[in-house]
């Protein structure tokens, strides 16, 4: 079994929601997380929120929020179990963040959890 | 035993034969902990003979002197005196023999012992912390907390496990020589125990509570015994304001909760009834409240742990109407607890839930990833979920179910459905 992350990225993430929507997305969310640690595959999880976000540049110079010339933001990730690549990519289909246009999971091998490093 | 010979004597006999093991399950454990809080863990093995010897005594002199008017303190008073007699011997065996013989001194002069309200509760407190040591193996810890802290018999605890009484000697034997070496300091539990060892010691708890909520046996009061004395338990950790935190409530929320269907849970034969035939006028309402004060006090800080996600299920339970706002909250409590911490049950139950607050179909496809091949709950809840759509399905599934099953309650429960 192998560890892989779904990270969630965004386009145009910031814009006017109404809680009924954020309380959907939750439960979707949620729904589908449960969904994954129903099977005992679910690993560790978070949302990152963009309150207070720093982006640190090369040159150390600090700016607010990795707004602006980004055009899709990290929203959050979670780290799932999987036998193959092809099941975390099943994993991630159901992923609610989907549902918005443009939006995308990324999904990565976590090497630390192959027992090798 | 003496046969009454008079209704007054019989009705004396009666009582006493009910007042006997009430008094030895509440009484031995408080003697036997405050014993032991007082000579040193590794003098368990005395603590408990002092504590047998005691009741012996009352045993003998009840039926012909009468019941004391407070048995609890005749009985704290004898144990006292057979302490203290135990020492004076001691002592004379010392000056007289073991000087001589040159022996190391087991145990050093103590005071008196000390059955005060809040000595016991002290004494009780440190013997829950003490058992609830995470080396020792969890059936382990439940056999030694029934034995010493319950005053549960060798009998009774192999009963309510449905094992023999050798295996649960071993347990309880193993235990203790990993306590041996226990002492109890002036503060016991200090504050880094209290923060290292509570959630253990909620867990061995609850374990306590679920051995006598699933218990196979055949004995209605023993279960709920084994329930109750866990309730207890988590009293003790409440009335402590060092133990007292919202998890420990939580946890009292949760077992008021399912104790409160006690009654409504099995049949005259004993046969289990489920959920949905079960008589509600047969809930108890006080536990139900009770449950509910709990879980409010539960609600202090921001910490959720899986009690409080589990007693918020078990609140959703207590309510009959079957509305999707119930199903669609015990859904969201199962994922939560699934994120926290995975158990094949809370998957099965997630599951279930979904069909309730969703649809089957979705509930059936959810369930056929989990592929719990091994467990008859699985194929049990499969055959549930089919039972409206696919009638061959479900039956095959409650078949396959049957074969796994391993209690003749869970084969009955399991032919009901099939012919149901």
């Amino acid at each position: 079994m192998q560890e892989f992350m779904l990270i969630f990225r965004h386009e145009n993430a910031v814009g006017q929601v109404s809680p009924e929507q954020i309380q959907q997305w939750m439960k979707q969310t949620m729904d589908w997380i449960g969904g994954i640690a129903a099977q005992n595959k679910f690993v560790r999880g978070d949302g990152l929120p963009f309150d207070n976000a720093r982006v640190v540049h090369h040159n150390k110079m600090v700016t607010n929020g990795p707004f602006g010339e980004i055009k899709e933001t990290l929203g959050g990730y979670i780290v799932v179990k999987a036998d193959s690549v092809d099941e975390a990519v099943e994993f991630a289909k159901g992923s609610p963040v989907l549902q918005g246009e443009g939006n995308t999971v990324e999904v990565r091998k976590v090497a630390r959890g192959d027992g090798i490093h | 035993m003496r046969k009454p010979s008079s209704i007054r004597e019989g009705y004396f006999f009666m009582q006493q034969q009910e007042l006997i093991p009430h008094l030895f399950r509440t009484e031995a454990g408080k003697i036997t902990t405050v014993l032991c809080k007082l000579y040193g863990m590794d003098q368990v093995e005395l603590a408990e003979d002092i504590t047998a010897d005691t009741f012996l005594s009352a045993m003998e002199t009840w039926p012909y002197k009468g019941i004391p008017p407070n048995p609890a303190a005749w009985l704290y008073t004898v144990a006292k005196h057979k302490a203290i007699n135990f020492f004076t011997r001691k002592k004379i065996f010392d000056e007289k023999i073991t000087r001589e013989l040159q022996l190391p001194d087991i145990i050093s002069e103590n005071d008196d012992p000390d059955f005060s309200a809040e000595n016991i509760a002290d004494s009780q407190l440190r013997m829950l912390f003490a058992v609830c040591d995470p080396v020792i193996a969890d059936e382990s810890q439940i056999a030694l907390a029934l034995r010493i802290l319950c005053g549960f018999g060798i009998e009774e605890i192999a009963n309510a496990f449905l094992c023999t009484k050798e295996v649960i000697y071993k347990r309880i034997f193993r235990a203790k020589e990993r306590l041996r070496n226990v002492k109890f300091q002036a503060e016991y539990p200090d504050p880094v125990q209290i923060e290292t060892r509570s959630e253990n010691v909620l867990r061995t708890i609850y374990l306590l509570f679920s051995e006598g909520y699933y218990s196979e046996t055949n004995e209605n009061t023993l279960r709920e015994d084994l329930c109750f004395e866990a309730m207890r338990l988590v009293n003790l950790l409440l009335e402590n304001e060092k133990t007292n935190n919202p998890s420990a409530n939580a946890l009292m929320a949760l077992m008021c909760f399912h104790a409160s269907r006690f009654a409504a849970r099995r049949d005259s034969q004993g046969r289990m009834i489920f959920y949905d035939d079960q008589d509600e006028s047969l809930w108890n309402r006080d536990l139900i409240a009770k449950g509910s004060y709990f879980f409010q006090l539960s609600s202090k800080g921001n910490e959720i742990s899986r009690y409080h996600l589990e007693a918020g299920i078990a609140y959703w339970h207590t309510i009959r109407n079957d509305t999707k706002d119930k199903w669609e909250n015990i859904l969201q409590l199962y994922n939560k607890l699934l994120v926290l911490e995975y158990s094949p049950m809370a998957a099965l139950n997630r599951t279930y839930a979904l069909s309730k607050a969703r649809s089957v179909g979705e509930a059936i496809s959810a369930a056929e990833k989990l592929q719990l091949n091994d467990s008859q709950y699985y194929f049990t809840l499969l055959g549930v979920l089919y039972k409206n759509n696919d009638a061959e399905k479900s039956r095959n599934y409650l078949n396959r179910a049957l074969e796994l099953a391993k209690t003749p309650a869970d084969r009955d429960a399991l032919n009901r459905q099939l012919r149901g």
